[in-house]
């Protein structure tokens, strides 16, 4: 909640009044949380894969399947070139991973507050919680894929490069790029119901937007590839591409991608802190 | 000020009617809202009454406070206040104005079972609901056995609590809850749940709280356990503090006529369906002994409740039919303002007109607890021209009803004074 804590010494005196205007972030607040946010976590876990058989395939099977579309109508019949002659099929699925990882903690974010209107009604944590925790459960989509790229790349051949000691990093950058615009997303969620229609489509022109299926490279000019990049997932994929398939290195890509993230995180922070003290009232 | 807990001043809650009654749940219904504004000023100023009528204030001017350990009841009618006041000393809303001081950890109990999931089997629940409450996965860690042996589902905490059945579900829910140590703790009506056993044991638990020498906000229809567990009682009306005194005492005042108002329910025009015509609803209404609209009621008292409603062309065979059921939705009984063949004779035609339909409950029927009140209007085979199954919820308070010499609570749904006979025969 936005309420003004005044002072908090160790007798946890809080004081509750009226908050106008721009609140504190107050962060400290969700780390003492950081619990809550992993039982939640934990939870979206537990239940996506209760039936775990039907669970586990559909992680394995949904970008394998993807990929196959993408490798047949875009790598075989269009012939969509790749960077560095690398095959289509590795081409597209290292780029599937993230994206993947990304629209899914997109997608979950957005939908988080209203879907857990039940607790905003009748328990006090910090919001953030809520959007914080639904993209963690993504990661496990994205780690058993990964086995699946492993499998791929050992096929073709292909050896990863040192610069794979990067991926965490670009994977935090992924799932912030995801709460960043979630939490703007979540927020608005909650008073226009509209956002939840809106969210798919959204998703669905990223997609486009960013290179999944065609190489970043086809982008003409370097100022015309640094204006793409302000688009995070643009970074992130060439990264990705960077790290395991030895492609052009994206430093000045990442570095636009980095700042935009950033950007959009503390002003999603703070337009989520303004928006929360109705929450409960309206949700 | 070391020795407040709670303090409470001049604490406000306003509501805009149009987020609570007609929402703007898309952008497109806001653009509209936005359109009829712009025109709606256009064509007149808008006055301050119409902008009073936009908004509610769910609370106003209310102070108090609540000293270390002590245990404070709060009581008041439906729409009183009580659900907005917790809610912001549980920091779930923010208060309009005012401001609440609060020295300690507040563990807050709104609703037992909150964040439950019904794929999750019940060891996996009381982790999750146990660290929504706000406690630290050690401190579940510790107490679990504990919270197992208190819920008394051992044999299914592995299952997946969707195959529970409701009254293990609550007493799981309330074990969690039950185990919750917060210095400050805010409890509403979470014992209005579960079998009459286990309200037993949850009163003894509040009760165990309340010894360990905690603060405890305490919001209950109960007045039974309100007595039981506070000795003193904070009276809410309309939004105001209306009474700070003994247990006793602000119980006493609240069941007194006048100010356990708005067993009423109103119909707008809006609420109506066209199918029901020409049977319009005008109000159903719960009137005590002394012919006040109260919402509770007593056990030991008759009470009346009566429709009023018209019909805008004249009607045959209509019968006014009245639906009693437990707050938990079992009927309790059904009744037709025509179920008398006299009376079916008499009134076969009624004509266009405005009507009073009423009857008497007579006393000693009811046994305490919240129970839901449903019309219909009909015509035997012909045609329902209106239902409404939850048109008015109220309280039955069974203070002097018979066995009440016992702190137990009674199972049923009725509570009839019989007519005992103890004989010594040899």
């Amino acid at each position: 909640m936005s309420l003004k804590v005044v002072s908090r010494n160790e007798n946890d005196t809080i004081v509750l009044q009226p908050a106008r205007g721009w609140a504190g972030l107050n962060l400290r607040d969700l780390w003492k949380y950081r619990e809550l946010i992993y039982f939640l976590t934990w939870r979206d876990i537990k239940v996506r894969y209760k039936q775990a058989l039907l669970g586990v395939a559909w992680a394995i099977l949904q970008p394998i399947l993807t990929m196959v579309i993408f490798s047949v109508i875009l790598g075989y019949l269009l012939n969509v070139p790749t960077d560095n002659g690398v095959p289509y099929p590795v081409f597209s699925f290292v780029a599937l991973l993230p994206w993947q990882l990304f629209a899914n903690a997109l997608q979950r974010t957005s939908a988080s507050l209203v879907g857990n209107a039940n607790l905003l009604t009748k328990v006090y944590f910090p919001r953030l919680v809520i959007p914080v925790s639904a993209v963690g459960a993504g990661l496990v989509d994205f780690a058993i894929s990964f086995l699946v790229l492993i499998g791929l790349m050992l096929f073709y051949r292909i050896q990863p490069t040192w610069n794979i000691l990067w991926l965490p990093l670009l994977v935090l950058l992924a799932l912030l790029t995801a709460i960043a615009v979630g939490l703007w997303l979540s927020a608005l969620n909650v008073q226009y119901r509209d956002v939840q229609h809106m969210v798919p489509f959204v998703i669905q022109a990223w997609f486009y937007a960013s290179p999944v299926v065609y190489s970043a490279s086809i982008i003409p000019s370097a100022k015309w590839q640094l204006v793409y990049a302000l688009n995070p997932m643009a970074g992130v994929i060439q990264g990705f591409r960077w790290a395991l398939l030895g492609t052009q290195a994206p430093d000045a890509s990442l570095a636009v991608s980095s700042a935009v993230v950033v950007v959009l995180l503390i002003s999603g922070l703070f337009f989520f802190k303004r928006m929360e003290r109705t929450f409960a009232d309206i949700v | 000020m070391s020795n407040i807990a709670i303090r409470v001043e001049d604490l406000g809650k306003r509501y805009r009617i149009g987020a609570l009654a007609q929402r703007n749940d898309t952008l497109r219904d806001q653009l509209v809202d936005v359109g009829g504004r712009i025109v709606r000023r256009l064509r007149r100023r808008v006055d301050s009454t119409e902008q009073a009528a936009s908004t509610l204030w769910a609370l106003r001017h209310v102070s108090f406070e609540v000293e270390r350990g002590q245990v404070l009841g709060v009581i008041g009618r439906n729409g009183a206040g009580k659900s907005t006041l917790l809610k912001i000393l549980s920091r779930i809303t923010d208060p309009t104005e005012g401001r609440v001081t609060i020295r300690g950890r507040v563990g807050s109990l709104l609703e037992v079972g909150t964040g439950f999931h019904p794929e999750l089997t019940g060891r996996e629940n009381i982790y999750l609901n146990g660290a929504i409450l706000g406690m630290k996965r050690s401190e579940i860690e510790r107490k679990f056995d504990e919270i197992v042996a208190f819920s008394e589902v051992e044999q299914f905490i592995d299952t997946p609590v969707k195959r529970y059945s409701s009254g293990m579900y609550l007493r799981l829910a309330f074990a969690v809850a039950a185990h919750l140590e917060p210095e400050i703790l805010v409890v509403d009506e979470v014992l209005a749940v579960g079998d009459a056993e286990f309200q037993k044991k949850c009163l003894g638990k509040m009760g165990d709280v309340a010894q360990q020498g905690r603060t405890v906000l305490f919001v209950s229809h109960n007045m039974s356990a309100i007595l039981r567990l506070t000795q003193e009682t904070i009276v809410l009306d309309k939004g105001s503090l209306v009474l700070r005194a003994a247990s006793p005492e602000a119980v006493d005042y609240y069941l007194s006529a006048g100010h356990a108002r708005a067993g009423e329910r109103l119909w707008e025009a809006d609420e109506i369906p066209p199918e029901a015509a020409p049977f319009r609803p005008i109000a159903l209404r719960l009137r005590d002994r002394r012919g006040a609209v109260v919402d509770t009621v007593r056990s030991v008292e008759s009470f009346t409740v009566e429709v009023e409603y018209r019909l805008t062309a004249p009607l045959t065979g209509l019968r006014i039919g009245l639906y009693l059921y437990t707050g938990r939705g079992e009927p309790v009984f059904t009744s037709f303002d025509t179920d008398e063949a006299a009376m079916f004779e008499q009134h076969t035609d009624r004509p266009a007109g405005h009507y009073l339909s009423r009857c008497v409950i007579p006393a000693d029927l009811l046994n305490q607890g919240r129970y839901t009140l449903g019309i219909n209007a009909s015509s035997y085979h012909i045609k329902r021209y209106f239902e409404d199954d939850q048109a008015l919820d109220f309280n039955v308070d069974p203070a002097g009803a018979p066995g009440m010499h016992w702190a137990e609570n009674r199972q049923g749904v009725v509570r009839p004074r019989l007519d005992w006979q103890i004989e010594r025969l040899a």
